[in-house]
C-alpha cells in the first residue's frame, strides 16, 4: 500500500488508537477510527508537525441502512505543507449516532457538521450552533436517510404574516441566536 | 443646562434573501451601530432543491446534468469532477486527448466563471462598464459551448468514460480565435479597474482575512491564495495531467477584496496559457472516449448497422452501467477553489451517497468573519469579491 509511511506515522503519534485502514481508490488515505477518539485524533492531525492536517475539507456521511452500524461519517483532511490528503471515517449505529464536534479545532467544520446534521441527523456533542442549515427549521425527519421517502406530499403552509411587527422581528432574531461580537 | 440624553440602540438589518448584490438568495442578518457591523448572521437554504438526494435516484450518467445545476456558473467544471472520481471507482485510463481536452474546456470555464464574478463584481461597486465589457467576452464562451455540445450553460459534455461526442469542426478555428482576442480584453479590464482610485478604495483593505483563518475556515481557493495559502489542486494534487503544463499560480498575501480581484485576473491570464498549450496538443479528431462497450455507447453509424452495437447502445441507455463497490473523492481547481464529488457505489447502476464539496458554502461561512467590524456599504463589496454562487450553497 503506498499509504504506509504515513499509518505509521499516526500510529507513532497516536499511541494507543487503533487506526482501521481501508482501501482507497483515490489519492486519500483512508482509516477508521473509534467514534470516542475524534477529539484527540483530531487535535493531535492538526498540531503535530508531522502530520499538519490543516485543512478539513469537507465532513460528510453516508447512511447505508438497513445494515448497522448504518452511519459512516466522513472527515477530509489536507495537509499543505506535506501535500497528503486523509480520509478518516467513523461508523456510528443509527439508535446512537452523535459524536464530538471538531469545531474548535478547525472552525470551518461549523456549517459542515450542520449540514450533517441537518440532513442525517447526527449530532453534534459540543457545537455551538447546533440549528438545521438547509432545510427550514420546523422541518421534520432527514432527507439524506435512505428510511427517509424521496417523494413526500407536504401542505403548503400559509398562515403566517408577512408583516412582523418590530418586536416580532427582534425576537426572531434573537430566535436565531444572533450574538453581539465583542 | 444639561444637554439631554442622546438615546444610542443597535439596529437589526435584514439584507436578502431578495437583494440584487446577494448573488442569488443569501439573507443576512446584520445588526448596526451607526454604519459600523456589529454582527451578522448568514442565513441560506433558500435554494436548497435536494439534488444529492435526487442523484441516488438517477443513474450514474444521468446524475451529470444535475451536478452541472449545482454550481450554475461553473457546469463543466462539476462535470469533470464528478466524472473524475466515478473513473477513480471504475479503474478507467482515460486516453491522453480526452484528458487535454478535459483541461481547455477546464480553463475556459474558469474564465467564463472569472468573467460574470468580475462583470457583477465591477458592477456592485460602481463600474458598471466593466459587467458590459466581461458579459460581451463571455458571449464568446457560450458560443464555443453553443459549437461543442448545443448547449450554452450546462452543456453535458463531459461523460464518464470521456467526452459525448468528436470535437466539432471549426473548433479549433473558434478557440484560437477568443485566445488570440482575449489578452488584450483583459488588458481594458485591467485598464478600467486596476488603478481605478473608486475602486482600489472600495476594495483596498475591505473584507481582509487573515492566512489563518483562509486555512481553518478551509477556503482553498482564489480566496486563500489572495490571503497567502500557495494552494492550487492543480500543482498540489494533479490530475488529467496537469503537471505537464506550464503555468503559475498567482498568490498574494493581502488577503483583501482587492488582492482577490487580482488574484482571479492573474488566474484568467494563466488559464489562458494553459488553453493554448492544451490547443496546441489536442488533434482536430481522435479518440474522445475509452474504448469500453460497457461505459461508452457505440457510434450512431454503427447502431444504424450492426446488430451488436445496437444491443450495446439499448443496454446503455435502458440500464446504464454498473460501477464497483467503493468510494471516491478526486479533488479539482473549480472557480471558486477546490471542488470535488464523494461518491459511494454499491456496485449497482445507481449512486448509492453523492456528496459536492461546495468551495461557496465555506466561503459563506466565512463571510461572517469578513464583515463584521466594516462597514455596511462594504458589505456588497465583500460578498461580491467572495465569488458565491447559491446554487453551489443551497444544492
Amino acid at each position: 500500500m503506498p499509504h504506509d509511511a504515513l499509518f505509521a506515522s499516526l500510529a507513532a503519534a497516536i499511541p494507543g488508537v487503533q487506526f482501521e485502514s481501508a482501501p482507497s481508490v483515490d489519492l486519500h488515505a483512508t482509516a477508521f477510527i473509534d467514534r470516542n477518539e475524534v477529539p484527540l485524533v483530531a487535535r493531535a492531525l492538526r498540531d503535530r508537525p508531522e502530520l499538519a492536517f490543516d485543512v478539513l475539507a469537507e465532513v460528510t456521511a453516508a447512511d447505508f441502512w438497513p445494515r448497522e452500524p448504518r452511519f459512516e461519517l466522513v472527515y477530509l483532511l489536507v495537509s499543505i505543507g506535506h501535500r497528503r490528503r486523509l480520509r478518516l471515517k467513523v461508523r456510528l449505529y443509527g439508535n446512537d449516532a452523535h459524536v464530538a464536534t471538531v469545531t474548535g479545532i478547525w472552525p470551518g467544520a461549523n456549517w459542515l457538521e450542520r449540514e450533517v446534521w441537518d440532513l442525517f441527523g447526527i449530532a453534534f456533542d459540543g457545537h455551538p450552533d447546533p440549528r438545521r442549515l438547509l432545510m427550514p427549521e420546523d422541518w421534520e425527519g432527514y432527507p439524506l436517510r435512505k428510511d427517509y421517502p424521496v417523494q413526500i406530499r407536504k401542505e403548503a403552509q400559509v398562515g403566517e404574516p408577512l408583516q412582523v411587527s418590530a418586536e416580532e422581528f427582534r425576537a426572531n432574531v434573537l430566535k436565531d441566536r444572533l450574538t453581539r461580537q465583542p | 443646562m444639561t444637554t439631554p440624553a442622546i438615546r444610542t440602540e443597535t439596529m437589526t438589518v435584514n439584507m436578502g434573501p431578495q437583494h440584487p448584490s446577494t448573488h442569488g438568495v443569501l439573507r443576512l442578518v446584520l445588526e448596526l451601530d451607526g454604519e459600523t457591523v456589529l454582527s451578522a448572521a448568514p442565513t441560506i437554504g433558500y435554494l436548497h432543491t435536494g439534488i444529492e438526494k435526487t442523484a441516488e435516484q438517477k443513474k450514474w450518467q444521468q446524475v451529470i446534468p444535475l451536478v452541472e445545476r449545482m454550481d450554475y456558473l461553473s457546469a463543466q467544471s462539476n462535470s469533470i469532477a464528478f466524472c473524475l472520481s466515478v473513473e477513480a471507482l471504475l479503474g478507467i485510463e482515460l486516453p491522453q486527448r480526452v484528458r487535454d481536452i478535459r483541461i481547455l474546456i477546464a480553463e475556459l470555464q474558469r474564465i467564463n466563471s472569472h468573467l460574470v464574478w468580475l462583470g457583477t463584481h465591477g458592477m456592485e461597486v460602481g463600474a458598471v462598464s466593466v459587467m458590459l465589457y466581461c458579459f460581451r467576452e463571455r458571449e464568446l464562451l457560450l458560443n464555443i459551448n453553443e459549437l461543442l455540445a448545443g448547449f450554452r450553460l450546462f452543456p453535458s459534455y463531459i461523460r464518464v468514460g470521456g467526452l459525448r461526442e468528436d470535437l466539432p469542426r471549426q473548433f479549433h478555428e473558434t478557440v484560437r480565435a477568443f485566445l488570440d482576442r482575449m489578452p488584450v480584453k483583459l488588458d481594458e479590464y485591467e485598464d478600467l479597474l486596476t488603478k481605478n482610485e473608486i475602486y482600489v478604495e472600495r476594495t483596498r483593505n475591505v473584507g481582509r482575512v487573515s492566512r489563518d483563518d483562509a486555512i481553518g475556515y478551509s477556503l482553498l481557493g482564489p480566496i486563500a491564495r489572495a490571503a497567502g495559502v500557495d494552494y492550487d489542486v492543480r500543482k498540489v494534487f494533479p490530475y488529467l495531467g496537469y503537471e505537464t503544463y506550464d503555468f503559475a499560480v498567482p498568490v498574494r498575501t493581502e488577503g483583501d477584496a482587492y488582492a482577490r480581484y487580482l488574484v482571479r485576473v492573474a488566474e484568467m491570464r494563466e488559464s489562458l496559457k494553459i488553453c493554448r498549450q492544451a490547443l496546441e496538443r489536442i488533434t482536430p479528431t481522435g479518440a474522445y472516449a475509452i474504448d469500453d462497450p460497457r461505459i461508452t455507447p457505440p457510434p450512431k453509424d454503427r447502431v444504424y448497422t450492426e446488430m451488436e452495437a445496437l444491443i450495446q447502445h439499448f443496454l446503455i441507455y435502458s440500464q446504464g452501467f454498473t460501477v464497483p463497490p467503493g468510494e471516491a473523492y478526486v479533488p479539482v481547481e473549480g472557480p471558486r477553489g477546490e471542488q470535488g464529488f464523494y461518491v459511494v457505489s454499491d456496485g449497482t447502476n445507481r449512486p448509492w451517497r453523492v456528496k459536492s464539496r461546495p468551495p461557496s458554502l465555506l466561503a459563506c461561512q466565512a463571510l461572517e468573519k469578513m464583515i463584521v467590524g466594516g462597514l455596511i456599504a462594504d458589505v456588497v463589496a465583500v460578498i461580491g469579491s467572495i465569488d458565491v454562487v447559491m446554487g453551489d450553497v443551497d444544492r
